[in-house]
């Protein structure tokens, strides 16, 4: 049963990723935004077959709603037009699918050579308690330090969006 | 066949790679942030999945934190967009090429 799922977000995700980037049907921002909640979606969905109860709701909230709502916000204020289909340029095109295809060259790689520990998973529960624990004793710190960042990308936001940039 | 880590970590990897493909062969600016937040997901999975492989939960908290500083850098880099957007009505990153002439 927990395969049958492994593999259907796995699927779900990676197909989705891709029609993120590359759409045959669709140049449009809006489309990619959609399927870009659907990877997050079933990313979530990865993230309770490993257990990690609360990553995958806080990946729900934060992702599929608070970061993608905020790009669509975005996509809907700049108005963009039927986005008139650019030519890729095929050296461009080229050099990407080159330095991708590298990179997953040595990951596959190093993931061949590497000793990854046997088979059976852990007990463990990324549950809320266990990780509210952790996070108020021994990542305290961090968590403050984090605090004061969301501010000044608040601060930061307010200003950039000023109608006259100085 | 039971799903081990390497499983999970081919997804991340291809995951990542297509990531990086979007950021480097699109050419609109939202798409090449998706294609960000796509990146930084990838790295999340593979963190989740050593964390539940090696029975330690220190791998989640980072993904927590990683979840909040994506968050603030999706607002700041949207909030640039619509200031250059403002300034020169325009979402190409082939049009913003103030700085090579």
């Amino acid at each position: 049963m927990t395969e049958f799922f492994f593999y259907f977000f796995a699927a779900a995700a990676l197909i989705c990723g891709l029609l993120v980037i590359a759409n045959p049907f669709s140049q449009n921002p809006v489309t990619s935004a959609m399927f870009l909640v659907l990877t997050i979606a079933s990313l979530a969905g990865l993230f309770v077959l490993l257990h990690a109860f609360f990553l995958a709701a806080v990946q729900v909230l934060v992702y599929a709603g608070a970061v993608m709502v905020l790009f669509l916000f975005v996509i809907m204020l700049l108005d963009l037009k039927a986005e008139e289909r650019r030519k890729l340029k095929r050296l461009g095109l080229a050099g990407g699918v080159l330095v991708v295809g590298s990179i997953l060259g040595i990951f596959f790689a190093s993931l061949a050579r590497s000793p990854l520990p046997a088979g059976e998973p852990s007990t463990l529960e990324g549950s809320t308690i266990e990780l509210g624990k952790r996070l108020f004793t021994q990542y305290l710190l961090p968590f403050e330090v984090v605090s004061v960042l969301l501010l000044v990308a608040m601060v930061g936001v307010v200003l950039l969006s000023k109608k006259d940039l100085k | 066949m039971n799903v081990g880590l390497e499983h999970y970590l081919v997804v991340s990897a291809v995951l990542f790679a297509l990531g990086l493909l979007g950021v480097l062969v699109r050419r609109n600016l939202l798409v090449i942030y998706m294609s960000l937040e796509l990146m930084l997901n990838a790295a999340n999975l593979a963190l989740v999945a050593f964390s539940r492989f090696n029975n330690n939960l220190d791998g989640q908290v980072f993904v927590f934190f990683i979840i909040t500083v994506a968050a603030a850098e999706v607002a700041v880099g949207l909030a640039l967009i619509v200031a250059l957007y403002r300034k020169h009505q325009t979402a190409h990153v082939e049009d913003l090429t103030l700085m090579k002439d």
